[in-house]
């Protein structure tokens, strides 16, 4: 988490994303014109979301296999910087559906599928609130984050595939690969994905620090518990 | 009724009918075929370089913060960790 080479590995990338990405002549398309070069902006959201939350996935495993508290701060912060990464997801894809689609919200599948899955991370919150003890709360948030990681695969890759959707992909639409990912496009998308990615990394890097060093008391206090049960039981 | 017109009358109508359908076909587009016409105003006078720099100006006050926070909380580490 302290190591900074691919910090800078971010930076280069992101750098290169956001002046390439304006600047790189783009295909024609019809309707999406210039805006076409969302992709390299709205579509990482996304993929950095997914990511993250597969992380928040397994430190929740890695809490239930081992109890360290630890690795249950780890997992609240993923799914906490993922949900910001899906939010601004969401709220791009409005803004360009806007002036692309016609209107902000269609009740296209992907849209409602992927804010669903984020409403039931949002419900991972509601659940922490509710339960006072520490390890019961990490338990139990970390079972209800496996449920939550399950549905999200269907949510957002496997139904709006099946049905009619504007999204590239979807229903009859020829996907990434033939329809707008011509050369051009990828040498700046596959950097741009990597590149936010890194970022969405580096938040939850620092904001697991911040809450290692704010609850360092109470992990102290639990694991000195812990240890204390240890010696009663054997 | 097809059955009932003799074959001559059915060769005519098909030798008729191409041409002209062949033709009708020339002058329907289903997908516009012509350039797709872009906004290209920012592009033509130069000003899609003010465009970038101001989203890079941006990005870059964004990782300046971040830069900023690690350095914070490396001091915080070193001082309680």
């Amino acid at each position: 988490m302290r190591k900074y080479w691919w910090k800078i590995l971010c930076v280069i990338l992101l750098a290169y994303t956001v002046i390439s990405g304006l600047m790189i002549p783009v295909p024609r398309l019809p309707i999406l014109h210039e805006s076409i070069r969302n992709l390299f902006f709205h579509v990482p959201m996304w993929f950095t979301m997914m990511i993250l939350f597969v992380f928040g996935f397994c430190y929740g495993i890695k809490y239930l296999i081992k109890g360290d508290l630890k690795d249950d701060i780890y997992s609240v912060q993923f799914i906490i910087v993922g949900l910001i990464f899906g939010s601004l997801g969401m709220i791009t894809g409005m803004e360009w559906a806007k002036y692309t689609w016609g209107q902000a919200w269609s009740n296209d599948p992907k849209q409602l599928g992927a804010a669903l899955s984020m409403l039931v991370y949002f419900a991972y919150f509601a659940l922490r609130g509710a339960i006072p003890d520490e390890e019961k709360k990490a338990k139990i948030a970390a079972v209800y984050s496996i449920f939550a990681f399950a549905l999200m695969i269907p949510f957002i890759w496997i139904l709006p595939s099946l049905t009619d959707s504007l999204h590239p992909g979807s229903g009859g639409n020829t996907g990434f690969n033939t329809y707008d990912l011509d050369n051009e496009l990828r040498k700046v998308f596959y950097p741009a994905v990597i590149g936010w990615f890194l970022l969405g990394l580096w938040i939850t890097s620092l904001f697991i620090r911040m809450k290692l060093l704010n609850q360092r008391d109470l992990l102290k206090e639990i694991k000195a518990a812990q240890s204390k049960k240890q010696l009663v039981e054997d | 009724m097809n059955d009932k017109q003799t074959k001559p009358v059915r060769w005519l109508r098909t030798i008729v009918l191409m041409p002209i359908l062949l033709l009708v076909s020339k002058f329907s587009f289903a997908v516009d075929v012509s350039p797709v016409k872009m906004d290209d105003a920012l592009w033509s006078n130069g000003k899609i370089y003010v465009v970038i720099l101001v989203v890079f100006t941006i990005f870059l006050g964004i990782i300046f913060t971040l830069i900023h926070l690690e350095r914070k909380v490396k001091k915080l580490e070193k001082q309680i960790l």
